[in-house]
C-alpha cells in the first residue's frame, strides 16, 4: 500500500471514530437496513464510495425504501443499485436507456422517489440522447453519473468523457475533446446541476440531500475513478495504480485487490488529491460568490475551470421555477398504477354516445 | 402529344345497367383537400346502405404528388380490393393520361376540363367538368378555392350516379363535426356542380347507385387506428408513449384526441392517463417497459422502422417479464420501404423480435371492431403473461375507413395478472420468489414498486437471474429459467384469441390467412366455390398457434397460407411450428403495396390445387 493510501486509511479511521452516529434514523432503522447485496466491483472502485453515500443519505433522511426506485443502465456503475437500498425495487435496464425506463416508471407512479445511476458511457456516449431529453422534460429524479472517463465493464475503452490526450494501452491516445456532462445538462435545461468527487463524502452527501429535495431533474456528475482501467497519468480520472503493472487488457485475469477507496478531508477553495501512483488531480470548490440561480454563471464557471485544468465541484445551477414532467401531464392524485378499474374504463354510455357519432 | 378533350362524349352502342357494383377511382394531387370530398362520398354511399370500401393510395409527400382514392361499391357485400376500376375522376394533370388509360372498358371518365389529356379512347364515356368556371362563379375566399374545388366532382358524380344529395349534406355536416358554416360552403359547391351537370351533361352510361338494405344496418364506418386508440382507452391504458411514423401516427393522435373526454377523473378533473411523445422509438418502448414494470397499462404504436429500433427493449420485456404493448401498423419494408403503402411484412420480425431466444405473443386484428377489442385484449394478455404483446395492424386497416360492427363494450373485467400486495407478501413469509413457477403455468407473481413492504422489493434485470431475481451465471439457473419461459409460452397458446374458422364440409382445400386480408379471402372463396372448388378458412388471430391450427391443417389435403408480404412469413412460421405437416402448407404471398385482391387469391388457389 502506498504511503498516501495508508494516510488516507488512517484519516478515515480517525474521522469515523470522531463521528457520533445515532443508531437509528427517524424510521427506527439502522444503517445496515439500507444496504443491498455485497458489491462485486473491483476493490477501491469509486462507484462503491458513491453507493455508500447513497445509503448514508437515505438512512439519514429516513427515506422509506419501499417508495424509492433505483434505476440504472448497463455498466459497472449500473450494477451498483443492487448494492444499496435492498428494500427498494430496482431496475437494471439496457445500456444508455435508463432515462426512458425511469420516465415510464415515474409516469406510472408519481409518488415514487427515483434515484438513477449511470456510467459516463451510459450517459454521455450511447445514452446522450435520452440523457438530454430527461433534462428537457424535467423528469423528477436524481440522476447520478459515476464518471470514470472509461468503459469499465467492457474493459477499458474510451468513453465520451475521456480526456483529450489520454492514453490507454490498447486504445492508444484519445484525440477527441471530452463531453462535459454538466455543460450538456445545462444546455438541455436541467434544473439542478452539480459535480463532485467520489472521495469527498461530505460534499457528495450534501449534494445528494439537496438533489433529493429538488423538484425536477437533479444531475450530479461524480468523478469516480476506475482503479482498473483508467490508470494512466494522462487521465484526470485515475487512481493510477496500473502504470507500473500494465496488464494486457484482454488477458486481464486478475485485478489488483489492494486499493482503498480514496476519501478526502474537508477543504476550502482548492485541494490537490494525490492518487495511488502519485498522479494528482485538483479539485476546486465553487466560489462562495457564485450565483447558482444563474445559468450563465454556471457555464462561465465550468468553462473557466476547464481552462485552468481543474475540476470545479459544487452546485452549479438550480432552478425551482420550472414545472416538472408530472405537473405538465396534469395527472390525477392517485398514481396511475394504483387507479381502480372504474377509473380506467369509461362507461357503457360513453361508448354508446361515441358510437352514435360514427 | 396530349390534347384537351372538349367535344361531347360519344355515346356507346349499348350501355349496360350497373347498379352498386363498380369501383370509382378519384385521382387528385396530394394536399389538395380531396380527403374531405372522398370521405363525404364514401359516407354518403354507406348511409345509402351500399357496401362500400375505400382505399387511399397516397404518396409519402405533403403536397403535390399524385393520390388515388378508390371507392368500391359491392352489392354482394365484398370488401376486398377490386382490381378493375370503372369510374375514373381525373383532377390531376400529372397523371391524367395514365388514369384515363386504366379505366375498365365500358367505363366512364369525369375530368377537369382544364387538364391536358391524352387521345380519347373509344370504349369509355367522357364527361368534362368545368371546375375552374364553377369555382369562379361561386365567388369563394381565395384560400378556400382549391379545397372546395374538389366538391365539383362530388356534385357531378351525385348527378351521374344518382347519389342522394341529402346524404351528402349529412356527411358534410358529420365531417365538419356539426359546424354548419364549412358544411354549407362545401354543399353550395356540390349543389352548383350538380345543377350544372343536370343542365349540361347527357348521361349515356349505365352506372348508378341505389339505396340498399341488408348489409350496413347497425354497422359503423371507422378506421383501425381510431378503433385501436379507443380500444386502448376503454381497455384501461394508463401510459402511451409514441414517436411519429406513417401509418401509425393517427393511433396515438387519436388517444390524445379522445382520452381527455373519456378519461378525465371526475373527482379531480385531471388525467387518468399520460401520453408522452418520445424522442425516438427506443425511448418510446423504454417508457412502456418502465411504466409496465411500475404497474401501468402501457403501450406504444409504431411501424416497421420503429419496431426495429425497439428490438433490444423487446428482449428486456420478454426476459425481465414486464407487461408491454406495441402496436405495429405495418407498411412496406425492407428499410424505409414505401411508407404510405400497405403490407404485412413484419410478422417474422415481430414474432422473434430481439436477440437471444425470444418469442412473443402477436395479435392480428382483421377489422376496426377487432382493433377496438384487441385494445383491451392486448393489455389483459400482457399483464396476465407478464410479457410483451405485439399487435400487428397494417396501413389498409389502420388508415382506411371500413364498414364494421359497432365497438363492443368490453364485458370481461380487466385482467391485471398475478400481482402481490403488501399483505400477501407478508403472508408468504419470505418464501416469495419473483420468478418462481408456483402455479405450473410458467408465470410468477410480481410486485409493484411502491408496495409498502420491504420484502416486496426485487431487482428487475435483463441479465441472467435465478428465481429470486438475483444475478446468476449458473447454467442450471439459466436453463431452468428458459424452460419456465417456454412453459409460459405454452400457457400463452391457450390464452390468446383463437382463430375464426369457417368450415365447408365438402372442402379438401384449406386457406389460412390473417388480418385485413379477410375481405379478399371471403370473396375469393365465393369465386372458387362458383368454380366448384370448396374451401375452408381459418383466420389466424394470434401467435403462438394452438391445437386448433394444427387440427385445421390436419383436416385438409392442401392448405394455402395467404398473406401480404414477399417471403411468405406466416407460412414460414407455420412450417416451423408444424414440421410434420409442413409439406401440406403452400405459400400465397404478394407484396406490391396494395391490399390483396380476391382475384390474386382465387387464381393462386386454383392454380395451386394441381
Ligand atoms: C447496446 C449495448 N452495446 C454495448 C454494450 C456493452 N457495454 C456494456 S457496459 C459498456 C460501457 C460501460 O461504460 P460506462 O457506462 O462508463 O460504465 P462503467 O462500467 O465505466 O461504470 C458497454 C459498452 C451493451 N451492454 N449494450
Ligand atoms: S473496472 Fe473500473 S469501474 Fe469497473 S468495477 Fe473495476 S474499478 Fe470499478
Ligand atoms: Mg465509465
Amino acid at each position: 500500500m502506498s504511503t498516501s493510501a495508508q494516510e488516507m486509511v488512517a484519516k478515515r479511521a480517525a474521522s469515523a471514530a470522531r463521528a457520533v452516529t445515532p443508531k437509528v434514523n427517524p424510521l427506527g432503522l439502522e444503517k445496515n437496513d439500507y444496504k443491498g447485496r455485497p458489491s462485486t466491483l473491483c476493490k477501491g472502485c469509486g462507484h462503491d464510495s458513491i453507493s455508500q453515500r447513497i445509503m448514508n443519505v437515505a438512512w439519514e433522511l429516513g427515506l422509506d425504501q419501499s417508495q424509492v426506485i433505483k434505476m440504472s443502465g448497463i455498466g459497472c456503475s449500473s450494477k451498483t443499485p443492487a448494492y444499496y437500498l435492498g428494500w427498494s425495487h430496482g431496475f437494471n435496464g439496457v445500456h444508455g436507456r435508463m432515462p426512458s425506463i425511469a420516465t415510464g416508471a415515474i409516469a406510472a407512479n408519481q409518488k415514487l422517489t427515483c434515484i438513477g445511476v449511470g456510467g459516463d458511457g451510459d450517459t454521455a456516449s450511447i445514452g446522450i440522447g435520452q440523457f438530454k431529453h430527461a433534462m428537457r422534460r424535467n423528469l423528477p429524479m436524481v440522476y447520478i453519473v459515476e464518471n470514470n472517463g472509461v468503459y469499465g465493464l467492457t474493459k477499458g475503452q474510451f468513453s465520451a468523457t475521456a480526456d483529450d490526450g489520454q492514453t490507454l494501452k490498447y486504445q492508444g491516445v484519445n484525440h477527441l475533446p471530452p463531453l462535459d456532462i454538466c455543460l450538456e445538462a445545462l444546455a438541455a435545461n436541467a434544473t439542478f446541476v452539480a459535480r463532485s468527487f467520489a472521495g469527498d463524502p461530505k460534499q457528495v452527501e450534501a449534494l445528494l440531500k439537496a438533489a433529493l429535495s429538488h423538484r425536477g431533474i437533479a444531475v450530479i456528475d461524480i468523478i469516480s475513478p476506475c482503479v482498473t482501467f483508467n490508470n494512466h497519468d494522462s487521465s484526470t480520472k485515475s487512481y493510477g495504480y496500473g502504470k507500473e503493472h500494465e496488464i494486457p487488457l484482454h488477458e486481464l485475469s486478475y485485478v489488483p485487490a489492494i486499493h482503498d477507496e480514496i476519501e478526502i478531508e474537508e477543504y476550502e477553495g482548492e485541494l490537490e488529491v494525490e492518487l495511488h501512483d502519485g498522479a494528482k488531480i485538483v479539485l476546486k470548490k465553487l466560489d462562495e460568490s457564485h450565483d447558482p440561480t444563474s445559468r450563465g454563471a454556471a457555464f462561465d464557471a465550468i468553462d473557466r475551470a476547464h481552462q485552468e485544468g481543474k475540476f470545479l465541484t459544487g452546485l452549479f445551477y438550480v432552478s425551482e421555477e420550472q414545472p416538472d414532467m408530472l405537473e405538465m401531464l396534469h395527472l390525477t392524485g392517485t398514481p396511475l398504477a394504483q387507479l381502480p378499474t372504474e377509473k380506467l374504463r369509461p362507461s357503457r354510455e360513453a361508448l354508446a354516445e361515441l358510437m352514435a357519432g360514427f | 402529344m396530349t390534347i384537351a378533350v372538349r367535344e361531347a362524349p360519344a355515346r356507346p352502342a349499348e350501355a349496360a345497367e350497373n347498379v352498386n357494383d363498380f369501383a370509382i377511382n378519384v385521382a387528385t394531387a396530394n394536399g389538395s383537400g380531396s380527403q374531405t370530398s372522398n370521405g363525404v362520398l364514401v359516407r354518403a354511399l354507406f348511409k345509402m346502405g351500399i357496401p362500400v370500401t375505400a382505399k387511399n393510395l397516397f404518396p409519402s409527400n405533403i403536397q403535390g404528388l399524385p393520390t388515388w382514392y378508390i371507392i368500391r361499391l359491392s352489392k354482394d357485400g365484398y370488401t376486398g380490393r377490386r382490381e378493375t376500376m370503372e369510374v375514373q375522376v381525373c383532377m390531376n394533370g400529372r397523371t391524367v393520361a395514365e388514369d384515363m388509360a386504366q379505366v375498365a372498358p365500358g367505363g366512364i371518365v369525369l375530368y377537369d376540363d382544364s387538364l391536358p389529356v391524352a387521345a380519347r379512347r373509344k370504349d369509355v364515356t367522357y364527361y368534362p367538368m368545368p371546375v375552374k368556371e364553377l369555382v369562379k362563379a361561386a365567388d369563394l375566399p381565395f384560400a378556400l378555392r382549391d379545397y372546395v374545388a374538389n366538391m365539383v366532382y362530388v356534385g357531378v358524380l351525385a348527378h351521374l350516379l344518382e347519389i342522394d344529395l341529402d346524404e351528402i349534406e349529412a356527411a358534410l355536416l358529420w365531417n365538419f363535426e356539426g359546424k354548419p358554416k364549412p358544411a354549407k360552403l362545401n354543399m353550395d359547391m356540390v349543389n352548383r356542380a350538380f345543377a350544372w351537370a343536370e343542365e349540361n351533361l347527357t348521361k349515356t352510361d349505365g352506372f348508378r347507385v341505389a339505396p340498399m338494405t341488408g348489409f350496413n344496418e347497425g354497422k359503423i364506418m371507422a378506421d383501425g387506428n381510431t378503433a385501436a386508440a379507443l380500444g386502448a382507452i376503454f381497455g384501461g391504458m394508463t401510459v402511451t408513449s409514441w414517436y411519429p411514423i406513417t401509418p401509425a401516427s393517427s393511433l396515438a393522435e387519436n388517444v390524445s384526441k379522445y382520452a381527455p373526454k373519456l378519461r378525465t377523473d371526475p373527482d379531480t378533473g385531471q388525467a387518468t392517463y399520460a401520453v408522452i411523445q418520445a424522442e425516438d422509438e427506443l425511448a418510446a418502448i423504454g417508457m412502456v417497459v418502465g411504466a409496465g414494470w411500475a404497474g401501468a397499462r402501457a403501450m406504444t404504436s409504431t411501424s416497421g422502422p420503429g419496431m426495429s429500433l425497439m428490438a433490444e427493449f423487446a428482449g428486456l420485456a420478454y426476459f425481465a417479464e414486464i407487461p408491454a404493448v406495441v402496436w405495429n401498423v405495418q407498411r412496406m419494408g425492407p428499410s424505409t420501404g414505401l411508407p404510405t403503402r400497405t403490407a404485412q411484412p413484419d410478422i417474422l420480425s415481430a414474432y422473434y423480435l430481439s436477440h437471444g431466444d425470444c418469442r412473443h405473443v402477436v395479435l392480428f386484428p382483421a377489422n376496426p371492431a377487432e382493433c377496438f377489442e384487441f385494445g383491451a385484449t392486448a393489455f389483459d394478455l400482457a399483464e396476465r403473461l407478464q410479457t410483451l404483446v405485439l399487435v400487428l395492424s397494417d396501413l389498409d386497416l389502420g388508415m382506411n375507413v371500413h364498414i364494421t360492427e359497432p365497438f363492443a363494450y368490453p364485458e370481461k373485467p380487466m385482467d391485471r395478472g398475478k400481482v402481490l400486495n403488501a399483505d400477501e407478501i407478508k403472508a408468504l413469509n419470505g418464501s416469495w420468489g419473483r420468478y418462481k413457477d408456483v402455479d405450473g403455468d410458467g408465470i410468477g407473481y410480481r410486485t409493484l414498486p411502491g408496495t409498502p413492504n420491504p420484502a416486496a422489493a426485487y431487482f428487475a434485470r435483463g441479465t441472467g437471474h435465478n428465481e429470486y431475481a438475483v444475478y446468476s451465471e449458473r447454467s442450471e439457473d439459466w436453463e431452468a429459467n428458459l424452460f419456465r419461459l417456454r412453459r409460459k409460452f405454452d400457457t400463452a397458446r391457450t390464452l390468446v384469441p383463437g382463430p375464426v374458422v369457417e368450415t365447408d364440409n365438402d372442402a379438401e382445400i384449406g386457406i389460412i390467412s390473417l388480418g385485413s386480408n379477410d375481405g379478399a379471402v371471403q370473396e375469393a372463396r365465393s369465386r372458387l366455390a362458383a368454380q366448384g372448388i370448396a374451401t375452408s378458412y381459418l383466420r389466424l388471430r394470434a401467435l403462438p398457434i394452438g391445437a386448433s391450427v394444427r387440427d385445421f391443417i390436419h383436416s385438409y389435403s392442401k392448405v394455402f397460407v395467404v398473406e401480404a408480404n414477399f417471403d411468405g412469413q406466416l407460412h414460414n412460421i407455420l412450417t416451423t411450428e408444424e414440421p410434420a405437416q409442413a409439406t401440406k402448407l403452400f405459400s400465397l404471398a404478394k407484396c406490391d403495396g396494395l391490399s390483396l385482391s380476391a382475384r390474386f387469391i382465387a387464381e393462386g388457389v386454383a392454380a395451386g390445387i394441381n
